[in-house]
């Protein structure tokens, strides 16, 4: 008789296991980053952000009642494995929402899925391409390079700029930024007076750093991620140049100052999210407490700092969510139309005002000017 | 007098039946996309086991043939709009001739120098896919390439993608297959095991190498342009060394010399990641052990494991049904 | 700038990083002449000669006079492993098979630092203290001078080695002729595993004193391996002389290239010749024409 009891206690706990009680079935959320391969740079901070945030959302009581769940996949930098890696989310994992990927070339590789299943896409790169012409489910959250190029050339020509060389690395970034400084020059009255190219993973440029110092360009704006640009800023103090050097926003990161080391960073300027100088962002600005934290919550749980791309991500999580609460609903579509109808929302990046004709969101305002002063960075008025 | 039919018909029966009745057991269309690319890997892998295995010359730039392919049938068909049947058609030739032509000079060499001439080579064209941008597309590639369509008939869902892919794999195989067992089989086989013995019998080596560097090479471009027209979209990152050496991975562990295990590598190492998607970061670490371990402990790889398996079966079986006494075999068994 | 100072300048580049390309090929050329292998995880010794310096610096606190050579050490360890575990278990197989290990290794030795090490780059402080020298318009690092003297000093040890020692002379017997050398008395498989400690050895030496001037990551290991097998064509397979001086003339050719023609098809000069001298003079420089015995 015992036996049988102790079966029929066994079998209602095993019940209540398996059966758990008016358990939500939870929103999935997909999201591909570039965590390995050449990318990973941007993808390593937006997966951890990932994390962070799907954490957080359901400590917080989940969305709608539902908890959440960010399901994360890795697309090496290979625009295969991004194709796959949609396929899945959307036909396996059967998720509402797509975030990412790093990399434009990767995002123009999915479009054309997302678009089909109907899914709307956020993505963390940066390539005009991507939102011109608007495609209704493909958003970013990622300001277009050239408002960081129009914020560069304004910075120079306030300082009587009308000559510069280019130095840009042979990759989508480095590429995409120099067709962005050739259409706007022109317009802004600045005249490339050199046009030099650099492989993203060369460890020297003092051949073309040369043929620069021979022209009689008035600044130099090199558009690139790290490691180049660091071994630029080197190369540039080992010639003996001295003519100003403006960097992307591609390098407003802590390691750009340690690796180029900071008497060879001092005085480059660039323009950068809020995110980096924080510090320095005056206490009623919009997104100063969403900014002060993101970085305080990040640093404490990954002990690394901050990095502008891990913001995208953040960005982009919180839109979804935000595009779900005001639909109140998870359907992909009711998603989609939610997104488009955001105004005045305060992320890290900027101010996101979204429209039927701007799946970006961003101005110009997004980037601030900084200069790098004594290996720190300084926030110019 | 009864006719036989080799058991390598038999074999490759089974195979296509298999292939073709797989889409309806699938719990779920997305397992289509993998076994999609899945075919492009075995074609590409097949050429490059007659490659390697058969005549047993190295290719490091394998998917620099891969990309030219897809990059001429997708430039043709996307920017300049020529129709589909064209833009494939020239790629094939295109990477046949551009074969042709890298394979004449480089296949007087020997062992190394072959190897480094063809990573060289893929270098330099991954590079070129890179740097001309105005063409290329550049580092961020090139997308709108139009899906794959004869006369009219646009090839749309996955499903009739796959059976297009593998009646196409299906196809190259029974070639393959064909060329082994003929004379140019036996004479591809003949400079593997010795050049030069070979050469004082009277085969045409240089001739030969070509041919199969060529063929391999046309494998490649056809996959190449299943791809191009299927993803739509090419970008450099994925004809590099990365995948280079993810072909000859496969090679290896199939088993060089063995077309079923060109087959089985390629569907292992295109199904693998999938499987393990939770040590993606680790998957450089397996490739490199795959490779180490394979060629030192089971240089036949998976078809020469597939094969021992089968035997001590077979042989387990024997000795079974004929009692404790039976040997099973004769010596060196 | 002038022409001609801009020319210097571009010499003075290319000879630097030209003799990081030297020295791998170096650490080819003594592999190759011991066993006739081509050893593709070369370029991951030069890597990890950079990186270890990096790890002993900045968590084992080790100051750097220290770090450099135990950095050197520690690669050179790890290359006696690789003959061990990999190379001496499969002697005698057939050359795409040890190609197809080496290249494993590679992979194995890459990955392995991804992980251990992460994908950052890191800079390694110069040798020396001091700003840019300046040479007839040209400007030079101090840590070139680096570069360029122990490039020098181990050249002219590794000359003394194979000429005046016993060891020396007995690698080069094994080049020759295994089966003679073996019935020599020379112990062959001894001779094989110091030909991957020197190998390794001079290539960690080239990663090590180039970091200070290029940045080190787990991934610089393929180009300098492929850039440093393109040098040792070029001066001619066999020929350790050959090796590093083919190497200082690519990084030239290289540096002028990028300089007077195009800057994004920089990568491209190497490979280019690579397969120019393939095609047309496999013998390279300094090598002669080979005729192999049936």
């Amino acid at each position: 008789m015992k036996g049988i009891g102790n079966f029929i206690l066994g079998a209602l706990f095993a019940a209540v296991l398996v059966f758990p009680a008016s358990a939500a079935e939870p929103i999935r959320i997909g999201a591909i980053f570039s965590v390995t391969g050449p990318a990973s740079f941007l993808g390593e901070p937006e997966r951890n952000t990932a994390k962070m945030l799907e954490e957080d959302i359901n400590k917080s009581g989940g969305i709608l009642g539902r908890p959440v769940e960010i399901i994360v996949y890795d697309d090496e930098t290979d625009a295969t494995k991004a194709v796959t890696a949609v396929d899945r989310l959307i036909k396996k994992d059967k998720v509402v929402a797509v975030i990412g990927p790093s990399t434009s070339g990767n995002t123009l590789a999915i479009m054309p899925k997302v678009e089909e299943a109907k899914v709307p896409l956020v993505s963390c790169a940066a390539a005009k391409k991507i939102v011109q012409p608007v495609r209704p489910y493909v958003f970013k959250v990622v300001p277009s390079d050239i408002l960081a190029v129009k914020k560069i050339f304004q910075h120079a020509k306030k300082a009587g700029i009308s000559k510069i060389a280019i130095l840009t690395a042979s990759d989508g970034y480095g590429a995409g930024g120099r067709e962005d400084m050739k259409e706007l020059a022109p317009q802004m009255g600045i005249s490339i007076v050199a046009d030099e190219v650099y492989g993203p993973k060369d460890t020297d440029m003092t051949a073309q750093l040369t043929k620069i110092k021979g022209t009689d360009a008035q600044a130099i704006v090199c558009w690139g991620t790290n490691p180049g640009p660091a071994v630029i800023a080197r190369n540039r103090v080992q010639l003996g140049i001295v003519t100003p050097l403006y960097m992307s926003h591609g390098v407003a990161s802590p390691k750009f100052i340690e690796l180029a080391g900071a008497a060879n960073a001092e005085g480059i300027l660039l323009p950068a999210g809020r995110l980096i100088s924080e510090p320095q962002v005056p206490a009623g600005q919009p997104q100063k407490k969403i900014l002060a934290a993101y970085i305080k919550e990040y640093e404490a749980k990954y002990r690394q700092p901050v990095s502008t791309f891990g913001g995208y991500a953040y960005d982009a999580i919180m839109l979804v969510v935000q595009a779900i609460r005001s639909a109140k609903s998870a359907d992909p579509a009711a998603i989609r139309d939610a997104l488009e109808k955001v105004r005045g929302y305060n992320a890290t990046t900027g101010e996101f005002n979204f429209s039927e004709k701007d799946h970006n969101g961003l101005t110009e305002e997004a980037f601030v000017m900084v200069r790098i002063t004594k290996g720190d960075w300084e926030m110019l008025k | 007098m009864r006719v036989r039919i080799g058991g390598h018909v038999t074999g490759f029966l089974a195979f296509a039946a298999a292939a073709m009745l797989l889409p309806f057991a699938l719990p779920n269309e997305y397992y289509l996309t993998v076994l999609i690319v899945g075919g492009f890997h075995v074609i590409l892998v097949i050429g490059l086991n007659l490659l390697m295995g058969f005549a047993g010359q190295v290719s490091l730039g394998h998917a620099a043939f891969y990309g030219l392919s897809a990059y001429t049938t997708g430039i043709l068909t996307g920017t300049y709009h020529w129709p589909v049947p064209a833009g494939i058609a020239a790629g094939l030739l295109l990477v046949t001739a551009v074969a042709y032509l890298i394979g004449l000079p480089t296949l007087k060499l020997r062992g190394h120098y072959l190897a480094m001439g063809t990573l060289g080579f893929g270098i330099i064209v991954y590079i070129v896919f890179n740097e001309a941008t105005a063409v290329t597309g550049g580092p961020s590639g090139f997308s709108g390439i139009p899906k794959l369509s004869f006369g009219g008939r646009v090839v749309s869902s996955d499903r009739e993608y796959y059976y297009v892919v593998w009646g196409a794999a299906l196809l190259l195989f029974a070639l393959a297959q064909n060329l082994v067992r003929s004379r140019v089989g036996r004479a591809l086989r003949a400079i593997h095991t010795s050049e030069t013995a070979a050469a004082v019998l009277g085969v045409d080596t240089g001739r030969y190498k070509t041919f199969v560097f060529v063929l391999s090479a046309f494998y490649a471009a056809v996959a190449g342009a299943l791809y191009a027209h299927y993803v739509t979209f090419v970008s450099p990152g994925s004809f590099g060394f990365h995948t280079s050496v993810l072909l000859v991975t496969m090679v290896v562990l199939g088993g060089m010399a063995s077309l079923w295990g060109a087959v089985m590598g390629a569907l292992f190492l295109t199904l693998l990641p999938e499987a393990l998607r939770a040590i993606e970061n680790f998957d450089i670490l397996i490739y490199g052990a795959i490779l180490v371990l394979c060629m030192m402990y089971l240089p036949g790889g998976l078809a020469e494991g597939a094969r021992k398996c089968w035997d001590a079966a077979r042989s387990l079986a024997r000795r079974g049904s004929a009692g404790p006494a039976a040997d099973g075999g004769g010596p060196g068994r | 700038m002038t022409a001609a100072s801009a020319f210097l300048q571009y010499v003075i580049s290319g000879a630097t990083v030209g003799s990081t390309y030297g020295l791998t090929a170096l650490g080819f050329t003594v592999i190759f002449n011991t066993t006739e292998i081509i050893n593709f995880a070369q370029g991951e010794f030069v890597m990890l000669g950079g990186m270890l310096a990096v790890f002993a610096l900045r968590w084992g606190g080790v100051p750097l006079p220290a770090a450099v050579p135990l950095a050197v050490l520690g690669v050179t360890a790890i290359g006696v492993l690789v003959d061990r575990l990999t190379i001496r278990p499969v002697r005698g197989r057939s050359p795409i098979t040890l190609i197809i290990i080496t290249i494993g290794v590679s992979i194995l030795l890459r990955g392995g630092a991804m992980l251990l090490f992460g994908k950052d780059t890191f800079p390694l402080p110069a040798f020396s203290p001091g700003g840019p020298i300046h040479l007839g318009g040209a400007t030079l690092l101090p840590q070139s001078l680096w570069v360029g003297g122990i490039t020098l000093l181990t050249l002219l040890a590794m000359k003394f080695f194979f000429e005046r020692t016993l060891s020396g002379k007995a690698m080069l017997a094994c080049a020759c002729d295994r089966k003679a050398a073996s019935l020599m008395g020379i112990h062959v498989e001894s001779m094989v595993t110091l030909s991957f400690a020197f190998s390794a050895m001079v290539g960690a030496l080239g990663g090590v004193i180039l970091a200070p001037i290029t940045l080190t990551s787990y991934d610089v290991g393929i180009l300098l391996g492929l850039k440093g097998f393109a040098a040792c064509i070029l001066g001619g397979l066999g020929n350790p002389f050959g090796a590093v001086v083919g190497g200082v003339i690519l990084g030239i050719l290289e540096s002028l290239g990028a300089g007077l023609l195009s800057s994004g098809y920089k990568d491209a000069v190497a490979f280019v010749i690579l397969l120019a001298l393939l095609f047309l003079r496999p013998a390279g420089l300094f090598g002669s024409s080979g005729a192999e015995r049936v």
